[in-house]
């Protein structure tokens, strides 16, 4: 067997169904037999969309998404797509192709040290020297992809490599001395922690993306339940909760709901699980959480500790301790006055805004939620839009939010919509987006006709990079540098591509235009024009302590 | 504060670079570095001086050095009994006549003159970085034209 057909063996014991990517003069080994396999291609009209698109199917689906470029240009493409995976700890394979051997380190046409650049944005990454490593390397990249605090692992293929002949030899097993990810929580941390818990009066469950990754959904839910707890989510932990539970508080942080923002101030326990106290949530650190004690649950050591103090530090599997913790605790704390309070909190200031004048946003996710049950995968672009999307739609199942939360990566949405919905074709793929990001990777149109991939985008058509528009606004005297942006009629656009476009300029078209947007069987953009200086609120200014909102509680 | 943290690593190419990479990205200081096969090829040491503010940021090192997949072991030799060496080659101006007031400044240090040609003297000292240090200032007399110097290696016991 020659190289190429090696890696697309490898590809399909690994269970790779489909892949993203674009061909090029260093990858035609592998192209030439991807002509006789099995497994789907999507040609995407990018690279970058196609890294997107691997994100997209790995966060709808858990299963490890795969793209493929050629080297130089194709595979620096992929470096924006590779690092919104690795900020959000997403598996995925990269997969590209190098010049060859004898010419590497020579200049050579379409040659970039491609192991150079993405060293810092991958788990791991591999240069493969001889087409017999790649069983070994293959197996490796997608055990360290999937395993531990997931991430993207990139293989760089050189074209004479796919040529070698070599024999075919799948290893049983993958031993990696200096890689053993620990799952099992410490048992006497556990023991201390539900101490705590049971001791606590104002215990307040804080869950990020290591829930749905871990698929501790169902048990975080149970836990929850029975230490009656509030439970509120990062942006990448939207859905691994109920958002429409009585138990949840939304999202909190920079754009969190004030009562969210309240709880995490006054609890005197903080749980916190697969979560790593970013920036955007804590606020200021030294102000963050002033009477809790916390706990941290983690399966990367290096997230514990990192940004705040922790109490007691476990590192193991989400869903592994928090089954420990339901079966250890006895001893149920009291929360029936923490939970009256927070109550009283969610009474006086619930998320709200005016809905006067032009179409407002909030009232087109409102839109989007009702119609579609809270039953469809929703994507995001960054910014206003995304934040809106946070606030507005109610995630009750894991991975159906999928967004660019570390990165805030614009131009994530479109293409991740198309990896979703390949990867869950049942489901209804809807991309929130504004009408700047959409442009970053408006491309995409064309693989979305060709590939016959039916997502809708609601554009939240502002005519602004609205989120940085908002931040001069308030922080910077209403000086407007460069945030006006002007679009392409989005209809006629839609319609070169040979998919559909409405326009909506008021607020009685919204619904019959995303009626028809999800009974339409191709993809379409519906095109909103709303309110233009419409802001996210509350807001916590950068820097501020997380109680200090703008237009927090009332 | 200056901390001594010896790593084993996977002897593969790019291996330096991740280390190096991780340190650079984070914003973290390397003193020295020194690097060198073990007696398994197919693993490497090195000793690393990191220069950490506080324990927060030392424990970060040693978190981000063990996530790397090519690092076996991190060892932190801060409160672990140790022995760590230094080897420096010095190029010290010293006419051939003053030779006997060399020696004698190198007396009280694990040093020798390996070579003495005109008015330049090698020397060659191997010692921990505190006597070093003692050694530098004893020759700065004579005046130092080149110094190299290896990087501490530390191994514990």
């Amino acid at each position: 067997m020659i190289g190429a057909q090696i890696l697309l063996e490898c590809l399909k014991r690994e269970g790779v169904e489909v892949m993203f990517g674009y061909p090029g003069g260093q990858v035609l080994p592998i192209f030439d037999k991807l002509y006789d396999s099995d497994i789907r291609f999507i040609l995407v009209r990018h690279e970058q969309g196609a890294a997107h698109a691997a994100d997209g199917y790995s966060r709808a689906t858990g299963k490890v998404g795969v793209c493929l470029a050629t080297s130089g240009p194709g595979a620096t493409n992929l470096t924006t797509g590779i690092a919104t995976a690795y900020m959000d700890s997403i598996p995925m394979i990269a997969i590209t192709g190098q010049v060859k051997t004898f010419l590497i380190g020579n200049d050579a046409f379409q040659e970039a040290d491609v192991t150079g650049i993405t060293r810092p944005v991958t788990k791991h990454n591999y240069l493969v020297k001889s087409a017999k490593d790649l069983p070994q390397i293959v197996r490796e990249a997608f055990y360290i992809a999937s395993s531990g605090r997931p991430g993207p692992v990139l293989i760089d293929i050189p074209s004479d490599v796919q040529l070698q002949e070599a024999e075919f030899i799948w290893p049983q097993n993958v031993e990696i001395r200096g890689y053993k990810p620990t799952c099992f929580g410490h048992p006497g941390q556990i023991k201390k922690a539900i101490k705590l818990i049971s001791d606590a009066k104002k215990p307040l469950l804080y869950i990020g993306g290591g829930i749905i990754t871990s698929g501790a959904y169902q048990v975080l839910r149970e836990f929850a339940e029975k230490i009656n707890a509030p439970v509120t989510m990062t942006m990448m932990g939207l859905g691994g909760f109920p958002g429409t539970h009585k138990l949840s508080l939304g999202m909190l942080g920079m754009h969190g709901t004030a009562y969210a923002n309240h709880a995490t101030m006054e609890s005197d326990l903080i749980i916190a699980v697969g979560a790593r106290f970013d920036d955007r949530v804590t606020g200021r650190l030294d102000a963050f959480a002033p009477s809790a004690k916390v706990i941290h649950i983690d399966v990367d050591p290096s997230s514990i500790s990192k940004n705040v103090r922790v109490d007691i530090p476990i590192v193991g599997d989400a869903k592994t301790v928090l089954e420990e913790f339901l079966e250890q605790i006895k001893k149920i704390p009291d929360t029936v006055e923490w939970l009256k309070t927070i109550d009283s909190w969610k009474k006086k200031s619930p998320l709200k805004y005016k809905d006067e004048g032009k179409i407002k946003p909030q009232y087109v996710i409102e839109q989007i939620y009702e119609l579609t049950k809270g039953n469809a995968i929703i994507t995001t672009e960054v910014g206003q839009n995304q934040m809106w999307a946070c606030q507005w739609y109610k995630y009750d199942y894991p991975r159906t939010y999928i967004s660019s939360g570390g990165l805030g990566t614009m131009g994530f949405g479109f293409p991740a919509a198309m990896g979703a919905k390949i990867g869950c074709p049942d489901k209804t793929v809807i991309d929130i987006a504004g009408d700047g990001s959409i442009q970053m990777n408006i491309q995409e149109l064309g693989t979305c006709v060709a590939s016959k991939i039916n997502v809708k985008v609601v554009i939240l058509n502002n005519g602004y990079l609205g989120m940085v528009r908002q931040w001069q606004e308030l922080f910077y005297k209403k000086r407007y540098s460069y945030v006006n942006i002007t679009s392409p009629d989005f209809v006629k656009l839609a319609e070169s591509y040979g998919a559909i476009g409405i326009k909506v300029t008021r607020k009685e078209e919204v619904r019959p235009a995303l009626e028809k947007a999800l009974a339409t069987d191709n993809t379409v953009f519906v095109d909103c024009h709303i309110e233009e200086e419409e802001n996210v609120y509350p807001m916590v200014p950068a820097g501020e302590a997380l109680n200090r909102m703008i237009e927090g509680l009332a | 504060m200056r901390h001594t943290i010896s790593v084993l690593v996977e002897n593969k190419f790019g291996v330096l670079a991740r280390i190096s990479g991780l340190f650079s990205a984070r914003g973290y200081n390397i003193a020295s570095l020194a690097v060198s096969e073990t007696m398994d090829p197919g693993i490497s040491y090195m000793t690393i001086v990191v220069e950490a503010q506080d324990e927060k940021i030392l424990e970060q090192i040693k978190k981000q050095l063990n996530k790397l997949i090519d690092v076996i072991t991190v060892t932190d030799f801060t409160n672990k009994e140790h022995v760590d060496r230094e080897l420096v080659l010095a190029k010290v101006a010293c006419p051939l006549k003053d030779k006997a007031k060399l020696e004698v400044a190198l007396k009280k240090y694990v040093a020798k003159i390996i070579q003495h040609k005109g008015d330049i003297a090698i020397i060659e000292a191997v010692d921990e970085q505190e006597k070093i240090k003692g050694l530098l200032e004893a020759l700065s007399k004579f005046g130092v034209k080149e110094l190299v110097r290896t990087g501490r290696i530390a191994v514990a016991y």
